[in-house]
């Protein structure tokens, strides 16, 4: 994964709570094989519609979506944080995560931020109010900063390092190879094998 | 020290545990299927890895298998799945339960049903209604494509440490209400977000007179209300269900294992970070009137007035006036099905509430049995025949109308009483409108035509 310090861009105002990874990326594009190329079909049915907030003209080229509380809650579906992704956002704000989602984005390279109530309503409405202004989202620093605010937020601390680092979880687990080993050489004969 | 019984399922999981990183939990079984997978196994081949453990892992084709008419009758994207789950299994070893197989069914059904879900073990899946198989006493969550790719080449998981909720519901549920009338009520009560961040365990004299399958309903929901997992002690209704099961330890390994199991308890004295209480005796049938499942009331009552811009905007779609009562919202399509209430005891549920009657003139009904077992069973004792000359669909197993993502789904405009788990916008077919309910309910909906108070029938 390419490490990952900073997004700096506009940002785009989607002020709804609760938003399920079904309206995300919807059923009928969780066929493809491949981790790219879901960008077209994010929020699918609400596009669909016309006038949806992301689309109109100024909220074109955003990076950093900001939006309501318990952001990506339902389906594990990581195909919600490819979209996402795929169609620009590099960071999402956000006074909630649902959990699974959470740990998705950060696998995916996305900066997914958690600010009080009372700083996403404000970026929403700087947002909504001033389409082209840029706000920055310093990983490093921890913190969301733009022309006249900076703040400060929290992380957890090895996915901040992760993304930092751009780093292969996957290898750095494998390094515990021996205490998996022995772990594993000490589970009960009785626990089931789908053999 | 008293411990919860999610601290005592973890600590038996940890691999190592540092400050700085969040532990690392064996997996003792992963479960696959053709949706979540397929970059997952892609992404191994790439950097050369193999499946470390594939006795340990099992795959099964639901999500977008059709309910009738076999694979041919899958679209193209959808055969491609199957086929490149199918090809990553025979590569790497995975036993695979293939559309068209005798055990083939969704994920969270057939892992019990084969008896490889068991107290004590940790179980994943890339599939957020894992938390199914906490009915059993395991710890059990939902993970994402890369997390499926890190338990494929590892069979460990890095994960923060969550907090400890109690769910404490005692007394006796009335007649015509179920578990998911248990899981509706709760959700209705904590919104779908105040789970968040927890292990859930289910406690309390109304869980303990729960079946199996009714724990198992109550748990699948666990993540309706945001929890990571959810989870019932094991008890001797879970030893009864689990022994002589396919994949159940057997003679002197049985004895041992079950001593073990005996002690996945929680402590008496050990302390929960937060509780929550439920008087079950009160409860009443609930069915869900938004687009999400906190968005639920007593069928006796009516559509609320909006308290928000989520209300208004789920009344908008659901096309409901507030004040309207909810046993007058007519319905067009019935789905009983999905892997929160589609085993055997559901079906039975239902059945006996049609048993004799006929599916409304204007409603189209449909069961889609949890697995290819459930649907062998079912037709042994002759459910089946009851719901075809009731007028229902009595279809193959397989995931169908709860996500939509095979044939089986609403018309825009459509409305159904659905036995599912998730009433979100466009969940069972784009436009499609979602009422989820019990199996009775689904069942007195469809031969009446609306919503409607089951307890009217019985």
């Amino acid at each position: 994964m390419e490490p990952v310090s900073k997004v700096t861009g506009r940002m785009a105002p989607l002020d709804r709570a609760d938003v399920d990874t079904d309206q995300i990326i919807p059923k009928q594009f969780l066929k493809r094989i491949e981790r790219t190329g879901y960008g077209p079909f994010l929020f699918y049915d609400w596009r669909a519609k016309g006038d949806f907030v992301l689309d109109r003209p100024e909220h074109k080229g955003a990076s950093v979506l900001v939006t309501g509380e318990n952001f990506g809650c339902g389906s594990s579906r990581e195909h919600a944080p490819w979209a996402i992704k795929d169609a620009g956002y590099h960071a999402i704000i956000s006074p909630t995560f649902a959990d699974i989602f959470r740990a998705n984005c950060y696998k995916t390279g996305i900066l997914a931020v958690t600010l009080p109530d009372r700083q996403v309503r404000h970026l929403i409405d700087l947002a909504t109010e001033d389409p082209a202004m840029e706000i920055t989202v310093d990983l490093e620093a921890q913190e969301v900063r733009g022309d006249g605010f900076a703040y400060k937020f929290e992380i957890d601390a090895f996915a901040r390092g992760m993304l930092l680092g751009g780093l292969d979880e996957i290898t750095l687990v494998e390094r515990h190879a021996s205490s998996i080993g022995a772990f594993e050489s000490q589970r009960p004969a009785w626990l089931p094998s789908a053999k | 020290m008293p411990t919860t019984l999610a601290k005592k399922l973890w600590d038996s999981h940890v691999v190592r545990s540092t400050p700085e990183e969040p532990d690392l939990l064996y997996v003792d079984l992963h479960l696959v299927h053709e949706v979540t997978s397929p970059q997952a196994f892609e992404g191994l081949r790439l950097s050369g890895r193999r499946v470390r453990r594939p006795d340990l892992t099992v795959a099964t084709m639901d999500h977008n298998v059709p309910t009738r008419g076999g694979v041919r009758a899958a679209d193209e994207l959808s055969r491609k799945q199957m086929e490149v789950l199918a090809e990553n299994c025979r590569r790497e070893g995975i036993p695979l339960h293939q559309i068209g197989s005798r055990r083939q069914g969704i994920v969270h059904v057939i892992g019990p049903e084969l008896g490889l879900t068991q107290p004590g073990m940790l179980i994943v899946c890339g599939d957020s209604h894992t938390s199914t198989h906490g009915a059993f006493g395991a710890l059990a969550f939902g993970i994402g494509t890369s997390e499926v790719e890190m338990v494929l080449a590892t069979q460990c998981l890095p994960q923060k440490r969550l907090r400890d909720l109690a769910v404490n519901v005692d007394g006796e549920l009335p007649l015509g209400v179920t578990a998911k009338d248990v899981v509706l009520g709760l959700i209705g009560r904590t919104g779908i977000s105040q789970g968040q961040g927890h292990l859930v365990e289910y406690r309390g004299s109304t869980i303990r007179a729960l079946s199996m399958e009714g724990r198992m309903t109550v748990c699948n929901m666990s993540i309706e209300w945001g929890a990571k997992a959810g989870m019932v002690a094991p008890d001797d209704t879970t030893f009864t269900y689990l022994e002589r099961r396919p994949h159940a330890p057997k003679g002197a390994e049985w004895d041992v294992a079950l001593d073990y199991w005996r002690s996945l308890v929680t402590d008496d004295g050990a302390a929960f970070d937060q509780e929550i209480s439920i008087d079950a005796s009160h409860l009443e049938p609930h069915v869900t009137w938004g687009t999400n499942p906190g968005q639920v009331a007593p069928v006796t009552g009516r559509v609320p007035s909006p308290h928000s811009d989520t209300d208004e905007r789920a009344l908008r779609y659901m096309d409901l006036k507030p004040g309207t009562a909810l046993a007058d919202i007519a319905i067009d399509r019935v789905f009983i099905g999905s892997c929160t209430n589609a085993r055997l005891e559901d079906l039975r549920a239902a059945a006996q509430v049609i048993a004799g009657k006929h599916v409304h003139s204007s409603v189209r009904a449909m069961v889609v049995p949890g697995s290819t077992s459930v649907k062998r069973a079912a037709e042994e004792e002759g459910l089946d025949a009851v719901f075809k000359a009731a007028g229902f669909e009595w279809r193959n197993a397989g995931c169908s109308m709860c996500l939509g993502m095979n044939p089986d789904i609403l018309a825009p405009g459509e409305r159904c009483a659905s036995t599912s788990n998730r009433n979100f916008e466009g969940r069972q077919g784009s436009g499609g409108r979602t009422h989820l309910m019990s199996p009775p309910m689904a069942a007195a909906a469809a031969i009446t035509g609306h919503l409607i108070d089951v307890r009217e029938l019985l």
